[in-house]
């Protein structure tokens, strides 16, 4: 490479102040590694031989930005991914959510949608979905538009349908798709109440209360200063002791959080609010 | 030249703070012959990353908790790196380490078909230890590493390659030493023996 790391680093930052002044867009307190591998895919695929060149074309371009956008957020997901964690939602929050005449649940940088349509799956077979508003939030309207569609490539179905078996499954999964579109296009039904929106983690504030919040792995790419503001969001969104999910190697306990959330499934990631 | 005379010339004014040891098939069996070398009170962090399946919680930690004498751990999200520990970094995730010296997970799609990558865990270490650090690349059958050794050469760190003669799989170690020269090629039990030395300057 032809600049130094710290050259590169103050290049780094400059390029997500342009960023969040032009568009508003926050990545200011994502961590930096994996950002900064990010980039330099961006740089790559864009052809741009430093970031300067790629601040500029995102300055002047507005397609710039929206490509840009596509490196900097991660859309790599799965249905029903760590079925432990659905078994867990299941069979532990499930029956709370069940004395709960409607219920706001809300999935949080929900990507390309997979969670969704998952929990939505899930939702249905205990039979909350029709009580249910899901709000599904992401930055990146371009994964907000996948969700929505809900077409996914066949090839993953085997490993979805494993996934969606381990994590107690009561139907045949193969029920809640057809294939169209070159893909699997999951029931239209699942998303009847769905809202999918734009919603920044980072900038935006609390929209409703909500009974459930899963978010998973989000948080692993944000600093600790943007960790505590979302924690802080989910707390405030969150009923008296609402239920909040997790990634599997994500955690409450190096937050200044981590005392209002008691775990309820620890290993699983489930935790509920805190009695205050 | 004795070992300990080929450690300390190639260590030079280094003090190592963070040991990182990579490895993928047979790797396993290689740290547990080097691990239980260390002594309760070695200074240094050492930070392991293996190949793993992704789709098994990986038990690492624990098979390493029971036959090595310093605390051992996952490497947790934001954890940060204390001094005489042994990490073992988990299965499904990269890992990376950040600028005030904290542990990072990220699920961005595998690097030489691997997740957790050596490359990736070791660019991010390179570029936050710089010369404070020595890397280890054990045995394995892909090329993951040879460019994560190199990033730890560039930033003046100490680099350490097995011996692929005698590896249990010699893809990896000979891609590094092709790409990145490392200061050491050594055979295991020699590892095993410089690992202690890297502590004091």
């Amino acid at each position: 490479m032809s600049h130094t790391p710290s050259d590169f680093d103050i290049e780094l930052r400059m390029l997500v102040e342009a960023v969040y002044l032009k568009y508003n867009y926050d990545f200011r307190d994502y961590t930096g590694a994996s950002q900064k591998r990010r980039v330099l895919v961006a740089m790559r695929e864009m052809g741009c031989n430093t970031v300067s060149e790629l601040q500029s074309r995102v300055l002047h371009d507005p397609n710039g930005f929206a490509q840009l956008l596509q490196y900097l957020t991660i859309p790599v997901t799965e249905m029903f991914r760590d079925p432990e964690y659905f078994r867990a939602v299941r069979e532990q929050v499930a029956p709370f959510l069940k004395t709960y005449p409607s219920l706001k649940i809300w999935v949080a940088g929900c990507s390309t949608g997979e969670e969704v349509y998952s929990l939505a799956i899930l939702l249905k077979e205990e039979g909350l979905l029709e009580r249910s508003i899901i709000y599904a939030t992401d930055i990146n309207p371009k994964s907000l538009e996948t969700a929505r569609r809900g077409v996914y490539p066949i090839d993953r179905m085997r490993l979805y349908t494993e996934n969606y078996q381990k994590s107690g499954g009561k139907a045949a999964f193969s029920d809640y798709y057809t294939e169209a579109y070159g893909g699997a296009l999951f029931e239209r039904s699942l998303i009847e109440n769905v809202t999918f929106a734009d919603h920044s983690l980072s900038t935006d504030t609390v929209f409703s209360e909500t009974h459930f919040v899963s978010c998973r792995n989000v948080l692993i790419y944000f600093n600790r200063t943007l960790q505590d503001r979302v924690f802080g969001l989910f707390h405030e969104s969150l009923c008296h002791r609402g239920f909040l999910g997790l990634g599997s190697k994500e955690s409450i306990d190096f937050s200044s959080y981590a005392g209002r959330f008691e775990p309820l499934a620890r290993r699983e990631r489930v935790y509920r609010k805190a009695v205050p | 030249m004795s070992l300990n005379e080929r450690v300390a010339a190639a260590l030079g004014k280094r003090r190592i703070e963070l040991v990182l040891i990579g490895g993928s098939a047979g790797g396993v069996d290689a740290l547990l012959s080097l691990l239980p070398s260390l002594q309760p009170g070695y200074t240094p962090a050492v930070v392991c990353i293996l190949h793993v399946p992704g789709d098994r919680e990986s038990r690492l930690a624990e098979l390493f908790d029971a036959r090595v004498m310093l605390p051992v751990r996952e490497a947790r999200d934001k954890a940060p790196i204390e001094p005489g520990v042994v990490y073992f970094a988990g299965s499904g995730y990269h890992l990376s380490i950040e600028q005030d010296r904290s542990f990072s997970l990220s699920c961005e799609a595998p690097v030489q078909y691997a997740r957790p990558s050596i490359d990736v865990l070791m660019e991010s270490t390179a570029s936050v230890y710089g010369p404070a650090m020595t890397g280890i690349l054990l045995t394995g059958a892909n090329f993951d590493g040879a460019e994560g050794m190199c990033s730890i050469r560039e930033h003046g760190g100490l680099t350490i390659v097995q011996d692929p003669e005698e590896a249990h799989a010699s893809t990896m170690p000979r891609e590094a030493i092709r790409r990145c020269a490392p200061h050491l090629v050594l055979p295991l039990a020699d590892i095993r023996a410089a690992l202690p030395l890297l502590e004091t300057p």
